[in-house]
Protein backbone atom coordinates (compact mmCIF):
# COMPACT_ATOMS: atom_id res chain seq x y z
CA UNK A 1 0.00 0.00 0.00
CA UNK A 2 1.64 3.20 -1.14
CA UNK A 3 1.45 6.42 0.89
CA UNK A 4 -0.72 7.92 -1.84
CA UNK A 5 -3.34 5.15 -1.51
CA UNK A 6 -3.26 5.54 2.27
CA UNK A 7 -3.80 9.28 1.95
CA UNK A 8 -6.77 8.77 -0.40
CA UNK A 9 -8.28 6.28 2.05
CA UNK A 10 -7.80 8.74 4.88
CA UNK A 11 -9.46 11.54 2.93
CA UNK A 12 -12.43 9.32 2.00
CA UNK A 13 -12.89 8.33 5.62
CA UNK A 14 -12.52 11.90 6.85
CA UNK A 15 -15.04 13.14 4.28
CA UNK A 16 -17.54 10.56 5.49
CA UNK A 17 -17.05 11.54 9.14
CA UNK A 18 -17.33 15.26 8.32
CA UNK A 19 -20.58 14.74 6.37
CA UNK A 20 -22.11 12.69 9.15
CA UNK A 21 -21.06 15.18 11.83
CA UNK A 22 -22.35 18.12 9.79
CA UNK A 23 -25.76 16.48 9.40
CA UNK A 24 -25.93 15.32 13.03
CA UNK A 25 -24.73 18.42 14.90
CA UNK A 26 -27.63 20.77 13.98
CA UNK A 27 -30.04 18.16 15.41
CA UNK A 28 -28.40 18.30 18.84
CA UNK A 29 -30.15 20.16 21.64
CA UNK A 30 -28.41 23.38 22.68
CA UNK A 31 -25.68 23.48 25.33
CA UNK A 32 -27.12 23.42 28.85
CA UNK A 33 -30.89 23.64 28.55
CA UNK A 34 -33.57 22.08 30.69
CA UNK A 35 -34.80 19.04 28.77
CA UNK A 36 -32.74 15.95 29.41
CA UNK A 37 -34.75 12.85 28.46
CA UNK A 38 -31.85 10.51 29.22
CA UNK A 39 -31.20 12.07 32.61
CA UNK A 40 -34.88 11.80 33.59
CA UNK A 41 -35.01 8.10 32.76
CA UNK A 42 -31.64 7.30 34.32
CA UNK A 43 -32.44 9.17 37.55
CA UNK A 44 -35.81 7.44 37.87
CA UNK A 45 -34.23 4.03 37.32
CA UNK A 46 -31.45 4.79 39.80
CA UNK A 47 -34.00 5.83 42.40
CA UNK A 48 -35.99 2.64 41.88
CA UNK A 49 -32.84 0.58 42.37
CA UNK A 50 -32.04 2.55 45.61
CA UNK A 51 -28.76 3.77 44.15
CA UNK A 52 -27.96 7.27 45.39
CA UNK A 53 -25.18 7.82 42.86
CA UNK A 54 -27.01 7.83 39.53
CA UNK A 55 -23.74 7.55 37.62
CA UNK A 56 -22.87 4.34 39.48
CA UNK A 57 -26.36 3.06 38.73
CA UNK A 58 -25.92 3.72 35.02
CA UNK A 59 -22.44 2.17 34.95
CA UNK A 60 -22.96 -0.91 37.11
CA UNK A 61 -26.66 -1.61 36.84
CA UNK A 62 -28.44 -0.04 33.87
CA UNK A 63 -25.64 -0.76 31.39
CA UNK A 64 -23.32 -2.97 33.42
CA UNK A 65 -22.55 -5.12 30.39
CA UNK A 66 -20.88 -2.15 28.66
CA UNK A 67 -18.82 -1.55 31.79
CA UNK A 68 -17.70 -5.17 31.69
CA UNK A 69 -16.54 -4.58 28.12
CA UNK A 70 -14.62 -1.47 29.22
CA UNK A 71 -12.90 -3.38 32.03
CA UNK A 72 -11.84 -6.07 29.56
CA UNK A 73 -10.41 -3.39 27.26
CA UNK A 74 -8.41 -1.95 30.16
CA UNK A 75 -7.01 -5.34 31.18
CA UNK A 76 -6.21 -6.21 27.57
CA UNK A 77 -4.34 -2.95 27.00
CA UNK A 78 -2.37 -3.41 30.22
CA UNK A 79 -1.38 -6.89 29.04
CA UNK A 80 -0.31 -5.43 25.70
CA UNK A 81 1.86 -2.79 27.36
CA UNK A 82 3.32 -5.37 29.74
CA UNK A 83 4.31 -7.47 26.74
CA UNK A 84 5.91 -4.44 25.06
CA UNK A 85 7.98 -3.30 28.06
CA UNK A 86 9.05 -6.77 29.22
CA UNK A 87 12.75 -7.47 29.55
CA UNK A 88 14.24 -8.89 26.37
CA UNK A 89 16.86 -11.68 26.61
CA UNK A 90 19.66 -9.31 25.55
CA UNK A 91 18.67 -6.61 28.04
CA UNK A 92 20.39 -6.76 31.38
CA UNK A 93 18.78 -5.97 34.66
CA UNK A 94 21.01 -3.93 36.88
CA UNK A 95 20.40 -3.07 40.49
CA UNK A 96 20.80 0.62 40.22
CA UNK A 97 21.12 2.92 43.16
CA UNK A 98 18.68 5.74 42.81
CA UNK A 99 20.51 8.75 41.60
CA UNK A 100 19.41 12.28 42.21
CA UNK A 101 18.70 13.98 45.47
CA UNK A 102 15.30 13.84 47.15
CA UNK A 103 14.39 16.79 49.33
CA UNK A 104 13.71 15.89 52.95
CA UNK A 105 10.33 17.62 52.72
CA UNK A 106 9.35 15.54 49.69
CA UNK A 107 10.36 12.40 51.54
CA UNK A 108 8.20 13.35 54.53
CA UNK A 109 5.24 14.40 52.41
CA UNK A 110 5.36 11.09 50.56
CA UNK A 111 5.50 9.16 53.85
CA UNK A 112 2.56 11.07 55.33
CA UNK A 113 0.37 10.95 52.25
CA UNK A 114 0.98 7.31 51.34
CA UNK A 115 -1.41 5.77 53.91
CA UNK A 116 -3.88 8.64 53.45
CA UNK A 117 -4.03 8.16 49.69
CA UNK A 118 -4.46 4.39 49.88
CA UNK A 119 -7.18 4.86 52.50
CA UNK A 120 -8.91 7.47 50.34
CA UNK A 121 -8.80 5.06 47.40
CA UNK A 122 -10.42 2.33 49.48
CA UNK A 123 -13.04 4.83 50.68
CA UNK A 124 -13.87 5.96 47.14
CA UNK A 125 -14.28 2.31 46.08
CA UNK A 126 -16.54 1.35 49.00
CA UNK A 127 -18.81 4.39 48.71
CA UNK A 128 -19.04 4.20 44.94
CA UNK A 129 -22.77 3.52 44.98
CA UNK A 130 -23.69 6.49 47.16
CA UNK A 131 -21.13 9.23 46.52
CA UNK A 132 -19.14 10.24 43.42
CA UNK A 133 -16.43 7.81 42.56
CA UNK A 134 -16.36 4.06 42.42
CA UNK A 135 -14.18 1.14 41.49
CA UNK A 136 -12.28 2.76 38.67
CA UNK A 137 -11.57 6.07 40.44
CA UNK A 138 -10.75 4.50 43.81
CA UNK A 139 -8.54 1.86 42.25
CA UNK A 140 -6.60 4.50 40.33
CA UNK A 141 -6.19 6.65 43.47
CA UNK A 142 -4.90 3.73 45.55
CA UNK A 143 -2.54 2.57 42.80
CA UNK A 144 -1.03 6.01 42.31
CA UNK A 145 -0.76 6.43 46.09
CA UNK A 146 1.58 3.45 46.37
CA UNK A 147 3.92 5.17 43.93
CA UNK A 148 4.44 8.06 46.34
CA UNK A 149 7.22 5.75 47.63
CA UNK A 150 9.03 6.25 44.34
CA UNK A 151 8.60 10.03 44.57
CA UNK A 152 9.99 9.89 48.10
CA UNK A 153 13.10 8.21 46.73
CA UNK A 154 12.41 4.75 48.06
CA UNK A 155 12.31 2.66 44.90
CA UNK A 156 13.79 -0.35 46.71
CA UNK A 157 11.04 -0.21 49.31
CA UNK A 158 8.43 0.13 46.57
CA UNK A 159 9.81 -3.00 44.92
CA UNK A 160 9.51 -4.89 48.19
CA UNK A 161 5.97 -3.68 48.94
CA UNK A 162 4.79 -4.48 45.46
CA UNK A 163 4.58 -8.24 44.95
CA UNK A 164 3.91 -8.12 41.23
CA UNK A 165 3.04 -11.81 40.98
CA UNK A 166 0.26 -11.25 43.51
CA UNK A 167 -1.08 -8.26 41.59
CA UNK A 168 -1.19 -10.32 38.40
CA UNK A 169 -3.45 -12.73 40.28
CA UNK A 170 -5.66 -10.01 41.81
CA UNK A 171 -6.05 -8.32 38.41
CA UNK A 172 -7.50 -11.52 37.01
CA UNK A 173 -9.50 -12.08 40.21
CA UNK A 174 -11.16 -8.68 39.90
CA UNK A 175 -12.28 -9.46 36.38
CA UNK A 176 -13.39 -12.94 37.45
CA UNK A 177 -15.40 -11.43 40.31
CA UNK A 178 -17.23 -9.18 37.86
CA UNK A 179 -17.92 -12.21 35.67
CA UNK A 180 -19.12 -14.21 38.68
CA UNK A 181 -21.68 -11.52 39.58
CA UNK A 182 -22.77 -11.44 35.93
CA UNK A 183 -23.30 -15.20 35.73
CA UNK A 184 -25.01 -15.33 39.15
CA UNK A 185 -27.44 -12.71 37.87
CA UNK A 186 -28.15 -14.95 34.91
CA UNK A 187 -28.70 -17.96 37.15
CA UNK A 188 -30.80 -16.23 39.80
CA UNK A 189 -32.75 -13.57 37.92
CA UNK A 190 -32.59 -14.79 34.34
CA UNK A 191 -30.41 -12.09 32.76
CA UNK A 192 -26.70 -11.40 32.71
CA UNK A 193 -25.67 -8.78 35.32
CA UNK A 194 -29.20 -8.59 36.73
CA UNK A 195 -29.23 -6.74 40.05
CA UNK A 196 -30.25 -9.79 42.07
CA UNK A 197 -29.21 -8.70 45.58
CA UNK A 198 -31.57 -6.96 48.02
CA UNK A 199 -31.32 -3.26 47.29
CA UNK A 200 -31.75 -1.96 50.82
CA UNK A 201 -32.41 1.66 51.58
CA UNK A 202 -31.32 4.61 49.46
CA UNK A 203 -28.09 6.32 50.69
CA UNK A 204 -27.15 3.44 53.02
CA UNK A 205 -23.66 1.98 52.58
CA UNK A 206 -25.09 -1.44 51.81
CA UNK A 207 -27.68 -0.43 49.25
CA UNK A 208 -28.01 -0.68 45.48
CA UNK A 209 -27.70 -4.49 45.40
CA UNK A 210 -24.87 -5.69 43.19
CA UNK A 211 -23.44 -2.20 42.51
CA UNK A 212 -21.03 -2.18 45.51
CA UNK A 213 -19.90 -5.73 44.71
CA UNK A 214 -19.15 -4.82 41.10
CA UNK A 215 -17.42 -1.64 42.26
CA UNK A 216 -15.19 -3.69 44.53
CA UNK A 217 -14.30 -6.11 41.73
CA UNK A 218 -13.49 -3.25 39.37
CA UNK A 219 -11.50 -1.47 42.07
CA UNK A 220 -9.28 -4.52 42.66
CA UNK A 221 -8.78 -5.08 38.92
CA UNK A 222 -8.01 -1.41 38.14
CA UNK A 223 -5.64 -0.92 41.09
CA UNK A 224 -3.72 -4.08 40.17
CA UNK A 225 -3.50 -3.24 36.48
CA UNK A 226 -2.30 0.33 37.06
CA UNK A 227 0.36 -0.93 39.48
CA UNK A 228 1.50 -3.52 36.92
CA UNK A 229 1.46 -0.91 34.17
CA UNK A 230 3.60 1.62 36.06
CA UNK A 231 5.84 -1.22 37.30
CA UNK A 232 6.69 -2.11 33.72
CA UNK A 233 7.60 1.50 32.92
CA UNK A 234 9.61 1.98 36.15
CA UNK A 235 11.48 -1.25 35.56
CA UNK A 236 12.40 -0.18 32.03
CA UNK A 237 13.43 3.32 33.06
CA UNK A 238 15.35 2.53 36.25
CA UNK A 239 16.60 -1.03 36.24
CA UNK A 240 16.99 -2.30 32.70
CA UNK A 241 19.99 -1.30 30.67
CA UNK A 242 19.87 -2.17 27.02
CA UNK A 243 23.11 -3.79 25.87
CA UNK A 244 22.28 -4.64 22.35
CA UNK A 245 24.53 -5.29 19.42
CA UNK A 246 25.28 -2.31 17.26
CA UNK A 247 23.69 -3.89 14.21
CA UNK A 248 20.33 -3.89 15.97
CA UNK A 249 20.73 -0.30 17.05
CA UNK A 250 21.56 0.62 13.47
CA UNK A 251 18.51 -1.31 12.23
CA UNK A 252 16.39 0.72 14.58
CA UNK A 253 17.94 3.97 13.47
CA UNK A 254 17.30 3.05 9.85
CA UNK A 255 13.66 2.09 10.36
CA UNK B 1 -22.52 28.77 36.01
CA UNK B 2 -22.07 29.44 32.30
CA UNK B 3 -19.35 31.95 33.18
CA UNK B 4 -17.49 29.33 35.22
CA UNK B 5 -17.70 26.83 32.35
CA UNK B 6 -16.47 29.45 29.88
CA UNK B 7 -13.51 30.35 32.08
CA UNK B 8 -12.63 26.67 32.61
CA UNK B 9 -12.85 25.92 28.89
CA UNK B 10 -10.68 28.94 28.04
CA UNK B 11 -8.06 27.72 30.52
CA UNK B 12 -8.16 24.26 28.92
CA UNK B 13 -7.66 25.87 25.51
CA UNK B 14 -4.61 27.79 26.76
CA UNK B 15 -3.27 24.68 28.50
CA UNK B 16 -3.65 22.56 25.37
CA UNK B 17 -1.85 25.19 23.28
CA UNK B 18 0.99 25.28 25.81
CA UNK B 19 1.35 21.47 25.69
CA UNK B 20 1.37 21.42 21.89
CA UNK B 21 3.80 24.31 21.39
CA UNK B 22 6.35 23.27 24.02
CA UNK B 23 9.51 21.88 22.45
CA UNK B 24 11.16 20.11 25.37
CA UNK B 25 9.54 16.71 25.98
CA UNK B 26 10.25 16.70 29.72
CA UNK B 27 8.56 20.05 30.14
CA UNK B 28 5.70 18.77 27.98
CA UNK B 29 5.07 15.91 30.40
CA UNK B 30 4.75 18.34 33.32
CA UNK B 31 2.48 20.62 31.29
CA UNK B 32 0.38 17.59 30.36
CA UNK B 33 -0.28 17.05 34.07
CA UNK B 34 -1.28 20.71 34.44
CA UNK B 35 -3.55 20.37 31.42
CA UNK B 36 -5.12 17.30 33.00
CA UNK B 37 -5.82 19.31 36.14
CA UNK B 38 -7.48 22.08 34.09
CA UNK B 39 -9.75 19.44 32.52
CA UNK B 40 -10.76 18.38 36.04
CA UNK B 41 -12.12 21.90 36.60
CA UNK B 42 -14.15 21.70 33.39
CA UNK B 43 -15.75 18.44 34.51
CA UNK B 44 -16.47 19.91 37.95
CA UNK B 45 -18.04 23.01 36.39
CA UNK B 46 -20.23 20.72 34.29
CA UNK B 47 -21.31 18.91 37.48
CA UNK B 48 -19.68 15.59 36.65
CA UNK B 49 -17.75 14.69 39.83
CA UNK B 50 -17.30 11.04 38.85
CA UNK B 51 -15.61 11.97 35.60
CA UNK B 52 -13.55 14.62 37.39
CA UNK B 53 -12.23 12.00 39.83
CA UNK B 54 -11.23 9.66 37.02
CA UNK B 55 -9.53 12.48 35.16
CA UNK B 56 -7.70 13.57 38.30
CA UNK B 57 -6.23 10.13 38.93
CA UNK B 58 -5.44 9.14 35.35
CA UNK B 59 -4.85 12.47 33.62
CA UNK B 60 -2.71 14.19 36.24
CA UNK B 61 -0.81 11.23 37.69
CA UNK B 62 -0.69 8.03 35.65
CA UNK B 63 -0.32 9.37 32.10
CA UNK B 64 2.31 12.07 32.85
CA UNK B 65 4.29 9.54 34.91
CA UNK B 66 4.30 7.06 32.02
CA UNK B 67 5.37 9.80 29.61
CA UNK B 68 8.20 10.92 31.93
CA UNK B 69 9.51 7.41 32.47
CA UNK B 70 9.42 6.79 28.72
CA UNK B 71 11.39 9.98 28.06
CA UNK B 72 13.94 8.96 30.67
CA UNK B 73 14.32 5.51 29.14
CA UNK B 74 14.76 6.86 25.61
CA UNK B 75 17.39 9.41 26.65
CA UNK B 76 19.27 6.65 28.50
CA UNK B 77 19.24 4.54 25.33
CA UNK B 78 20.61 7.48 23.35
CA UNK B 79 23.39 7.94 25.90
CA UNK B 80 24.32 4.24 25.72
CA UNK B 81 24.50 4.40 21.95
CA UNK B 82 26.69 7.48 21.99
CA UNK B 83 29.05 5.88 24.52
CA UNK B 84 29.63 2.86 22.35
CA UNK B 85 30.44 4.78 19.19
Amino acid sequence: MTPRVRLVMLLVGLAGVVVMLATALPELPGFGGHTHPYRDRAMTAAYHQSTANAVASVNFDQRAFDTFGEETILIASVMGVAALVRRLPEEQRRERRQRGHVLESTRWAATVFLPLTVLLGADVVTHGAITPGGGFQGGAIAATGIHLLYLGGRYRLLERLRPLALFEVTEAAGLAGFLAVAVTGLAVAGSVLANFLPRGQLTQLLSAGTVPALNFAVGVAVASSIILLIAGFLEQALAITGHRSDSQADDEAAS
Amino acid sequence: MTVVIMVALTLVLIGAALVVFTRSTARQAVLLAVYGLLLVFVFLAMQAPDVALSQLAVGTAVVPLMVMLTIRKISALHRDRKDRR
